[in-house]
């Protein structure tokens, strides 16, 4: 379960020539193992979609090496891989079924025909396009042919499945349901899998670990929980989560029992150093500039707290969002019960030390998670 | 569609079959010219009320032109026969060699690609007499007047940057990622270029190979200027009918019949290919 299986050392990918040059992948490093499911987060133009099309051989790696189960990819024939992509734009073959797009690369291998109905017809199961197997992809939906696309990479005995945007055109109750299957069915079948994606429920859910991009570099590559509790900096802090982190920046200051974060506005968060451990304080008070984030879950109605105005309030079905303002800025509330706050009231709201996360306000990087130094 | 009323319908029809006629009566003119004399075609007024006669036909097939003064010998048969090998073979290696290269300028974007494209779609620029002066001399020095191979190569000016540009669109058209996904499948450059891209484009590939053959077919001044009687093609043979007694309108039509049939057919059938050639924007990226 351990053993590395792709392998990505310093990789660059410069697109264009020197006048023009576009750099989308920046010394990217990172490792997945056998088995595991690892997805590429980030907005547009992060670069997620130029790795994965290096790591399938569509684009040449401008520096650095991609290794895939020992054997180094970069000046490898596409063939040669032995990676099954399911493409965004779904790419199915116009001429063939439904049913033949799924075999089709099946039929390269030396399978018998038995075997390639059975597969095709289990995998057109659990994709839920049974129906459609003998059509032709024009005349079905988008979602139905990006299904067929899915299905014809996973039907694949590959060494890694390169899955971009698989279920971007799905509509939420199948693709929720279809997480769980494709998920069940990598972990069963051993596949290990590298999923490119913008939807943060979708990685969260399918992932063991998640990368998250942005402008070309890696800024973290962690499970999604630790992305969550101990993000590495302000960027992967705010990407995460929805709603976003909470910030304020902020000043220091110390005296004997309490450090106090100054916000604008004469508002500040005041908290004993016991609740900190030593190191945490002794970075926290060589900066100048913090940013101090919360998350909106993690921000608590207490009578002592600061007060806060409320600017909006959406009840969502299962939750409350609750927008305000804080010393000028703007502060996002999630609570599980539904909030009777108007427009203009106002709120008490306590930010519990465990709870804050402290960044470098120049370099971004993360200082300390709750109570600890951040790693 | 909006409701039409009855008044439009009827203009639209009328406007639609004068449009026909406008186009097709030349065409039927030179057919009932072709079962004619030469005495009932220069009647004054012309009349449709003649005896039709298969004589103008017979005289192209057999190669015996009678006029009023003399027996000619004619080789129409040849001429057709030149027409049908030069203008196959032309298209058939505009296609050999203008689709990979469509196919290449579509998908890969190397230094220079453009200018190279567009020199080849430069040909179509130039008058041709421009160029046929020297060519002729060159093809005398050479060896290459009055050879097949040299009109074939001359006919490529023709066909060449057609079917490069038209085909070019098509490749271009295809999502590249269906290729890729053909490839990542275990599959290698060139079998997903036979296997893939080749059978997307071909409606493509068949409207632009009839559209050059078609002028190929109808090209004159090259055969006119590069070969002698026996090379070529219908519609330099055509002249041979304008004779010392006068010109031979009969056997002119039915000339004229015996070459449109060919490209009529072959229209006729590409037809079906051609309609999906305008479909094909519905493979989806």
């Amino acid at each position: 379960m351990n053993d590395i299986h792709l392998d990505i050392q310093q990789v660059d990918k410069i697109y264009g020539t020197a006048a023009s040059a576009v750099h989308a992948v920046k010394g990217l490093s990172m490792v997945v193992r056998r088995g595991e499911i690892a997805s590429l987060l980030g907005s547009s133009g992060c670069g997620k979609t130029s790795t994965l099309r290096m790591i399938a051989g569509f684009e040449g790696v401008s520096k650095g090496t991609i290794k895939l189960a020992g054997r180094t990819l970069n000046d490898l024939h596409p063939v040669k891989r032995n990676v099954a992509m399911a493409f965004e734009g779904y790419s199915l073959y116009p001429p063939l079924t439904i049913s033949d797009n799924i075999a089709f690369a099946l039929k390269a291998t030396k399978h018998g025909a038995k075997e390639i109905a059975e597969k095709v017809s289990a995998m057109a199961e659990m994709l839920e396009i049974s129906d459609i197997l003998d059509r032709y992809p024009s005349s079905v939906s988008g979602g139905q042919q990006q299904r067929a696309s899915l299905g014809r990479a996973l039907v694949r005995d590959a060494d890694l499945h390169l899955l971009d945007e698989p279920m971007g055109q799905l509509e939420p109750q199948l693709r929720a349901l279809l997480r769980g299957r494709i998920k069940h069915y990598i972990k069963e079948n051993g596949v290990t899998a590298i999923l490119v994606t913008h939807d943060q429920a979708e990685a969260n859910a399918l992932s063991d670990r998640i990368a998250v991009m942005e402008g070309g570099y890696l800024q973290q590559f962690d499970s999604p929980e630790k992305l969550k509790d101990q993000p590495n900096n302000l960027y992967t802090g705010t990407f995460v989560g929805e709603p976003p982190m909470n910030t304020f920046s902020a000043k220091i200051e110390r005296n004997d029992t309490l450090v106090r974060f100054i916000l604008d506005q004469g508002v500040s968060l005041s908290y004993n150093i016991s609740d900190f451990s030593p190191n945490v304080i002794d970075a926290v008070l060589a900066l100048q500039h913090v940013v101090v984030g919360v998350r909106p879950y993690a921000i608590k109605r207490h009578a002592d707290g600061m007060r806060a105005t409320v600017v909006a309030n959406h009840w969502l079905g299962d939750q409350t969002h609750i927008a305000a303002t804080l010393a000028g800025h703007s502060v996002i509330l999630v609570e599980h019960d539904r909030a009777t706050d108007k427009v203009g009231d106002d709120i008490y709201i306590n930010l519990d030390p465990d709870n804050i996360h402290v960044f470098d306000r120049d370099s971004g990087a993360a200082v300390s998670h709750g109570a600890d130094i951040a790693r | 569609m909006e409701h039409q009323s009855k008044l439009e319908t009827v203009l639209r029809g009328a406007a639609l079959l004068l449009v026909v006629v406008f186009f097709m009566f030349p065409i039927f003119w030179i057919f009932l010219m072709s079962l004619q004399t030469n005495e009932t075609i220069l009647r004054v007024p012309p009349s449709i009320n003649f005896e039709p006669t298969l004589r103008n036909y017979k005289a192209l097939i057999t190669g015996k032109l009678e006029t009023s003064a003399a027996s000619l010998e004619i080789n129409f048969l040849q001429n057709l026969w030149n027409s049908v090998f030069l203008s196959v073979a032309s298209v058939s290696l505009a296609l050999l060699l203008g689709v990979p290269a469509a196919y290449a300028f579509a998908r890969h974007k190397f230094k220079g690609s453009e200018d190279i494209a567009f020199t080849l779609l430069s040909f179509r620029f130039a008058p041709p007499l421009l160029v046929l002066l020297p060519l002729s001399l060159y093809f005398q020095k050479m060896g290459l007047a009055n050879t097949y191979l040299g009109l074939i190569w001359v006919y490529q000016l023709i066909c060449l940057p057609l079917i490069l540009w038209i085909v070019r669109g098509y490749f271009e058209d295809i999502s590249p990622d269906i290729e890729y996904a053909y490839r990542v499948a275990g599959h290698s450059w060139f079998s997903t270029f036979r296997k893939i891209a080749l059978p997307l484009a071909g409606p493509g590939i068949a409207a632009a190979g009839l559209l050059a053959f078609i002028f190929a077919w109808n090209n004159f001044i090259f055969a006119l200027v590069l070969a002698s009687a026996d090379k070529q093609p219908v519609t330099v043979g055509a002249l041979a009918f304008i004779t010392a007694s006068g010109i031979q309108y009969g056997q002119i039509a039915a000339a004229i019949v015996m070459s449109i049939a060919p490209t009529l057919a072959l229209a006729l059938y590409a037809q079906k290919y051609l309609v999906e050639g305008l479909s094909l924007g519905a493979v989806k990226g």
